[in-house]
């Protein structure tokens, strides 16, 4: 499937606005998906499935969710990921922007990382 | 008050859909409280009605061992209102599963005529949240389903009569 950037973020934007109820013109390239759209947990899943049906792909949870590299004793040290864990995050994640992360790399600040133009990078990984 | 709100599964195939009926009367102690004026069955009933159908087409395809629950209501659209003598006929299909969640499309139609629209996401209870182990009694999920007749039309993934199960 041969998509443009806008073609993508359009639908992205759409599986947004059904999943959590914000206004289109809330959906804007830079917003957080938690800080600015108000995503909770629970909503990742209904994104997920939601981004699944609209593409026509499969999203493993820890490609999204790097769960694993945030909770590993390797990576993280004294709530900080290590030069070690970005360099791991940066492999799994090359599709969202982690420069604002690394500065201050906080455990606890990642939920709050991902934006609505990092979910369609790494959906256009998948097409 | 029992919390059961489908009367009867009239299909089940495991890992793809599942129908029901839910028989609205006049004597139902919810109709009498919901709307004294307008007697009819309330919508909420009726989500949860497809949430318990589509909540064990999910829990029979993970094989009983995930905690489901109702954790999304998406699209919710009722067309018409359930009234007293009418007869509910559910249909939920299974769109999608991942590993913490799963996510359903139903109908609900009386007489032939579409009567609401719905769209569901379960998601499963990590262990230890909430409570721990099942969420229900040891036989209690067997009985209910018996007495919703699963076991009577059911197929399991197999394509053979679904067995019960010794988790539930």
């Amino acid at each position: 499937m041969t998509m443009t950037k806008e073609e993508i973020f359009e639908q992205v934007r759409e599986s947004l606005v059904d999943a959590l109820g914000v206004d289109e013109d809330e959906v804007t390239a830079d917003a957080t998906l938690v800080g600015d759209l108000g995503a909770e947990s629970i909503d990742f899943l209904d994104i997920v499935f939601k981004l699944e049906k609209s593409f026509g792909i499969s999203i493993p949870r820890e490609e999204l969710s790097p769960e694993d590299i945030l909770t590993s004793s390797q990576y993280v040290q004294n709530g900080l990921v290590t030069p070690g864990g970005m360099s791991e995050l940066k492999k799994r994640m090359p599709w969202a922007d982690l420069s604002k992360f690394e500065q201050n790399p906080r455990v606890q600040d990642f939920g709050n990382l991902l934006t609505v133009g990092d979910m369609c990078n790494y959906v256009a990984t998948k097409i | 008050m029992r919390w059961f709100w489908v009367d009867r599964f009239t299909e089940f195939v495991s890992g793809s859909h599942a129908r029901g009926v839910k028989n609205v009367a006049l004597d139902q102690e919810v109709i009498d409280d919901y709307c004294m004026i307008y007697p009819y069955f309330p919508p909420t009933l009726i989500i949860e009605g497809i949430a318990q159908l589509g909540g064990i087409l999910v829990a029979e395809h993970f094989e009983w061992e995930k905690r489901v629950v109702l954790a999304k209501i998406g699209d919710a659209m009722f067309h018409r209102p359930a009234l007293p003598g009418d007869q509910l006929r559910y249909h939920v299909r299974l769109e999608g599963t991942q590993e913490h969640g799963a996510r359903v499309s139903a109908t609900s139609h009386i007489d032939g005529e579409p009567q609401a629209e719905i769209d569901l996401m379960f998601a499963f209870l990590e262990e230890g949240r909430f409570a721990e182990g099942s969420l229900f009694h040891p036989g209690d999920l067997a009985k209910m389903l018996r007495i919703m007749k699963l076991f009577d039309c059911g197929i399991g993934r197999d394509g053979q009569p679904l067995a019960v199960s010794e988790k539930i």
